[in-house]
């Protein structure tokens, strides 16, 4: 029982970020209809701009934060605007491609820069866990848990309470009309793709410190975010945030009562089922993002 | 002119080895280039006439490896319950057609699963199943060595009834072994594209409402070239475990799907000739790259270069070729009809 509730503690502090994954990856496909191959490789940019800021530069951990964050937006924007906007229009095949590509660039160029020696995060919170009955948690992950749930929180004000974010679930609904209506599109392009990145750069700047950082780090994390965003409907970001604490849910069972060596496999076992019972995913019937 | 040049690509292919001497150094480049080449012609039948895009591709690929290589070594596992299945190694000849028939099996099993629903789900199932098939392959010891990797694969044994057996243990024995296989694969994927299964498929990336509302049954056309591509890719690693004669898990790396990836949209999807040329130029530019760059600034390199074939030539080498030549030659004419035949070459 105590094993249980100390899997479900985990639970909530890993689903966080694997909810901030899910749900930038599904903004982008749900409004720009690209798959995102490099969302992992942002995942991972977040990270290491986590640990220049604090194990290079020695900046303040809860300034290297927003450092990051800000990195993973300004990439985000520069990848829009230097290689999805000469494509749009072609078919998702072609941006599919063209994001492999631009994932493997920035894979390679971090692995070039920072050579493939796993690297550690140093943080400021104490060694000793708290314990709370039988269940201990650290601190980093309870910060990591509440650092999580506020940017999903700052997300859907974005998206539901901001002139930007009617601007967005007009280019969801339908872009056309959307700028038939003085939407300005490509600007809402832009900005999707880079808030979608920044939310993938957080994600690897908050899990970078509780594990470590290394140049491939972001390709499972990329598969888990497919995971979460099929089970959550593609586009669906209500659906990416529950999906997210589905699959921690599902790895830390998997991990603590079936085999350790399979965790990372339990994302596919997910999508098989989604697929068999319930193909459009779990949340289907909301039709707007929001 | 274009029927004749896959003949000439081939006679080309033939000699070479004749004219390099046998340096076994590009012998062995030769060899690991048809391989993957391989593997991108079975690709793009999926990419190219279908319009789906596998990304786990490795996956058919390396467990075609394994499967083949396990039939000829034997193994002795622990199934659960007390029960075992012990296996004697068989011929190496019959765990190359074992490995074909596995890897076409889970090609049906992840097209019945994707293609119940369309979009980028097959994009998604097929890199996630790479994935899990790793961890299998990984976690497995008992059966797969995990990452001690198995060891001392034989090679194969051809043999012709009433002329003798060959065992392929030389480089030059196995290049053409490799060419003979992706001949075959060629001619295959040929016959199949031009037949009325092809046109099925074509029809499908075309427009595919236009395509289902004369009766093709989509998701049936498309299980089937999943199928055939699964199948052939799983050839291509058989040939490769019994060639290198050791694998581990490493094989499902992602770079190499992304390999086959760049040789088909490099060459040209939806060619029959594409996906060797692109094979050919990116299977043998690491050779090339080699003496002057890290092997990740050459990553970085291919990443470039796919996204410039994307920008500057967006059909690919070979259909940006032929254009090409057909613009020079009707210079001075009336300009041509852009009349494509039924498959481009």
């Amino acid at each position: 029982m105590d094993q249980l509730i100390q899997h479900l503690v985990n639970t909530l502090i890993l689903g966080g970020t694997y909810a901030l994954l899910g749900i930038g990856l599904t903004l982008i496909f749900g409004i720009m209809n690209v798959v995102n191959f490099t969302h992992g490789a942002l995942y991972t940019v977040g990270a290491y701009l986590m640990y220049l800021s604090v194990a290079a530069l020695g900046l303040n951990f809860f300034l290297a934060l927003p450092v990051a964050i800000l990195g993973g937006l300004l990439f985000g924007a520069a990848i829009e605007l230097l290689l999805l906007r000469p494509f749009r229009g072609s078919d998702i095949d072609t941006t599919m491609l063209v994001m492999i590509g631009a994932g493997i660039v920035l894979q390679s160029a971090t692995l070039w820069i920072f050579g493939g020696v796993a690297k550690a995060i140093p943080s400021p919170f104490p060694e000793a866990p708290l314990d709370i009955g039988p269940v201990s948690v650290s601190w980093l992950r309870l910060f990591v848990l509440g650092a999580a749930l506020a940017l999903i929180a700052i997300t859907y004000a974005l998206i539901n309470r901001t002139r930007l974010g009617l601007a967005m679930r007009a280019a969801f609904q339908d872009a056309d009309t959307a700028a038939l209506m003085g939407v300005n599109v490509r600007l809402v392009y832009t900005a999707t793709f880079a808030i979608g990145s920044s939310l993938a750069a957080a994600a690897g700047a908050l899990l970078g410190p509780v594990y470590v950082v290394f140049p491939q780090m972001g390709g499972l994390a990329e598969l888990k975010a497919f995971a979460i965003v099929i089970l959550g409907g593609l586009g669906n970001l209500k659906g990416a945030a529950i999906g997210g604490f589905i699959l921690a849910l599902a790895e830390e069972l998997g991990a603590g009562y079936v085999s350790s060596g399979y965790r990372d496999a339990m994302g596919f076992l997910i999508i098989i089922a989604v697929l068999l019972y319930k193909p459009t995913g779990l949340f289907a019937k909301a039709e707007r993002i929001g | 002119m274009s029927r004749l040049l896959p003949i000439a690509l081939l006679a080309g292919l033939v000699v070479l080895p004749l004219a390099l001497g046998s340096s076994p150094y590009v012998l062995n480049a030769l060899i690991t280039t048809g391989i993957l080449t391989i593997g991108a012609m079975s690709l793009n039948l999926l990419l190219g006439f279908t319009g789906q895009l596998s990304l786990g591709h490795i996956a058919f690929f390396g467990i075609g490896a394994y499967v083949s290589a396990l039939t000829s070594l034997g193994f002795d596992v622990e199934i659960g319950f007390g029960y075992r299945i012990v296996h004697e190694p068989w011929p190496a000849a019959i765990g190359v057609l074992l490995g074909i028939l596995a890897a076409g099996a889970c090609g049906y099993l992840i097209g019945r699963l994707s293609f119940r629903v369309r979009g980028a789900y097959f994009v998604i199932v097929t890199v996630s199943f790479a994935e899990v098939v790793r961890l299998v392959a990984l976690n497995w010891v008992e059966l797969t060595q995990g990452p001690l990797a198995l060891t001392n694969i034989p090679a194969v044994t051809l043999g012709i009834p009433g002329l003798g057996t060959w065992t392929l243990r030389t480089k030059l024995q196995n290049y053409y072994l490799v060419l003979g296989t992706g001949t075959l694969c060629y001619l295959i994927i040929a016959r199949l594209v031009g037949s009325r299964f092809g046109r099925a498929m074509r029809g499908l990336k075309e427009n595919e409402s236009l395509a289902l509302s004369v009766g093709i049954n989509a998701a049936r056309t498309l299980t089937i070239a999943t199928v055939i591509s699964a199948a052939m890719a799983g050839a291509a690693g058989s040939l490769y475990a019994h060639y290198l004669r050791i694998i581990d898990p490493d094989i499902f790396q992602f770079a190499t799907t992304v390999t086959m990836v760049i040789m088909v949209v490099a060459g040209g999807k939806g060619t029959l000739l594409g996906p060797v040329v692109g094979g050919l130029i990116f299977g043998l530019l690491p050779v090339a790259l080699r003496p002057v760059m890290a092997p990740e600034a050459q990553w970085m390199v291919y990443g470039i270069v796919l996204i410039a074939i994307l920008f500057v030539m967006p059909k690919g080498i070979v259909p940006g070729v032929s254009v090409l030549l057909a613009r020079l030659r009707s210079t001075r004419s009336v300009p041509v009809l852009e009349a494509s035949p039924a498959v481009p070459r």
